[in-house]
């Protein structure tokens, strides 16, 4: 069997954001890009479930839609332990489009299993993984925090809001993962960083696809005004400047 | 031409989100005059139905099948496709929740309909529409134009007021041609109860690192209890194993949006702004001065949370009962 995790390259979540000065695209200066957070905890559990498969799971691929200058964050999920990957080379101009290239790749490797992460930290569309499952006409389960695999038989629990659901599924499906499904990401070591060199990238163009949206453009969050001090010894003060001034009690 | 709402509900209630996502296609409409209907599924009784009219829906389409329990997000989007098509709908509002993220995208596919997701706000433009959207975790937003004839939108909790505007309402069983042809099976459900739920909540209490222990959540529990709040937490905590994972906002965790959020002891790494940014009013109870949530606070008490919690629960317990 086969898995592929679809990851998004992306900045570094701790950067201060910037965009250009017509605020239609984003400023690249001085950016980190890494691996998506939530696609990298899909590879470190797609990576445990090989791991612990007995030679079930043959192969971990990862997929990702972007130009040249991702390769790097690719080698990255290669350093992590990714066997192959793929790169179609195009701006990921929105979900729908992703979806899409993916999809086309998909359809030609058959997977088994597809992980993604449930979002981006770029654009938080939550989208790709669920479009690329009606791409392949392959069932979906989202908001997935745990992911076992035994023998060939997959259990899956997804978070509904109020709980949890405990739900099995065979082969072929995606997999919409979010925080619990590992630990820890995995960091990639000395000997993965070195195997990584000589891992293979496919590269192949995009397909054409519809056009569905448009980012007109971006803003900035209005400037907030500073924060308000209460006395530690008057939170009836606090009480009053909530329910008087703020109107939230 | 019309507007569908995906209504959601738990335990035979129809959820706040889905409220929600009605009063905004009934802003929708007002600027549009295309009817609004809502789509039910599961076991909700007419009474509670009733209320999707109390804020606009006009029709509402109910289906209590139960083999329609299985909340499977393919068969659920060939489901709401065919409902689409029957009345002729433009605009397929979700709520932007566990569901709806599992559904909405599919359904753009299947539709060819431009996705909006994580929609903050009432449509900018409506012809073609263009709506305000979150992205880079909150610390931007993105204005979409829709180039499709049809769309798709998934609303964030607490993107719009709940404003009624009632109708009479029609209410109909409706027998799907669509087979409830699920590839997953429900092996188990566990429903947390008795708690406000986090998503749901419009004040949420939240702990951080700062109260030091899993011991130390009494006083944050009591301050949730004469609030009616929900009970939070930050990733240090989960992580440590001090509260379980179901009660981590931030990034990585679960993104929430209250009209009142309380963080105490907590720092406010940008990770949990992350999950936070959407809340109307943030107060920070935090010991060290120079802590980044002050600069996210709109109020703020400097202070030890163990002092300052038994004080601020007596107020609140003043307020109330006032």
């Amino acid at each position: 069997m086969k898995i592929l995790v679809c990851m998004g390259n992306v900045p570094d979540t701790t950067t201060k954001i910037k965009f250009d000065s017509e605020m239609k695209k984003l400023d690249t200066n001085g950016i980190q890009w890494v691996i998506n957070p939530w696609d990298e905890l899909a590879l470190t559990r797609a990576l445990e479930i090989k791991e612990q498969s007995g030679g079930k799971i043959e192969k971990v691929s990862v997929i990702n839609i972007g130009k040249a200058d991702a390769e790097p964050t690719i080698r990255k999920a290669l350093a992590i332990g990714a066997d192959d990957a793929y790169r179609v080379d195009a701006e990921p101009s929105d979900s729908y489009y992703i979806a899409a290239q993916i999809a086309e790749v998909a359809k030609k490797e058959n997977f088994d299993i597809i992980m993604c992460g449930i979002e981006s930290s770029d654009f938080n569309d939550a989208a790709v993984g669920s479009m690329l499952a009606e791409f392949l006409d392959y069932p979906s389960v989202s908001a997935v925090s745990s992911f076992e695999f035994n023998d060939g038989n997959v259990k899956l629990k997804r978070d509904i809001d109020g709980g949890k659901e405990t739900i099995v599924i065979s082969t072929p499906f995606v997999a919409i993962v979010q925080k619990g499904i590992c630990i820890n990401p995995r960091i990639p070591a000395m000997r993965g960083i070195m195997m990584a060199r000589t891992k293979p990238i496919t590269v192949s163009a995009p397909v054409e696809t519809d056009s569905l949206i448009e980012t007109t453009i971006f803003e900035l969050p209005a400037s907030k005004a500073a924060c308000k001090m209460v006395d530690a010894e008057d939170t009836d003060k606090l009480i009053e400047l909530l329910h008087g001034e703020a109107k939230v009690l | 031409m019309s507007i569908i709402v995906f209504s959601e509900n738990r335990i035979g209630k129809i959820k706040k989100q889905s409220l929600e996502a009605v009063a905004y296609a009934t802003y929708i409409s007002k600027n549009n005059s295309k009817p609004v209907i809502a789509i039910s599924v599961g076991n909700v009784n007419n009474d509670e139905l009733a209320v999707l009219a109390k804020y606009g829906a006009s029709k509402i389409i109910s289906i209590t099948d139960s083999n329609w329990q299985n909340h499977d997000s393919q068969a659920y989007t060939k489901l709401i496709a065919e409902i689409v098509e029957k009345e002729s709908a433009d605009t397929i509002i979700f709520s932007h929740s566990n569901m709806g993220k599992a559904i909405a995208p599919r359904l753009s596919v299947r539709l060819k309909a431009g996705l909006a997701s994580n929609v903050l706000a009432l449509p900018l433009s409506y012809s073609p529409y263009v709506f305000k959207r979150k992205s880079y975790n909150g610390n931007a937003f993105q204005q979409m134009k829709i180039k499709s004839q049809k769309c798709v939108i998934t609303i964030n909790p607490n993107s719009c007021d709940l404003v009624e505007s009632p109708v009479s309402v029609n209410i109909t069983d409706f027998t799907p041609t669509t087979v409830a042809n699920a590839a997953t099976k429900v092996e188990n459900i566990d429903l947390i109860t008795g708690k406000i739920l986090l998503t749901e909540a419009s004040v949420v209490v939240s702990g951080g690192r700062g109260l030091k222990s899993s011991d130390n959540w009494k006083p944050l529990e009591e301050l949730a209890e004469v609030l009616g709040a929900g009970l939070a937490c930050s990733r240090p905590v989960s992580d440590e194993g001090w509260r379980s994972h179901e009660e981590h906002v931030g990034q990585t965790g679960k993104i929430i949006a209250p009209d009142l959020y309380f963080a105490v002891g907590i720092s406010g790494a940008i990770q949990h702004i992350g999950g936070i940014s959407g809340s109307k009013v943030i107060v920070a109870i935090n010991k060290d001065k120079d802590a980044p949530i002050f600069s996210y606070a709109n109020y703020g008490i400097l202070g030890d949370a163990f002092d300052v919690l038994p004080k601020l629960i007596e107020s609140v317990k003043k307020f109330k009962s006032a």
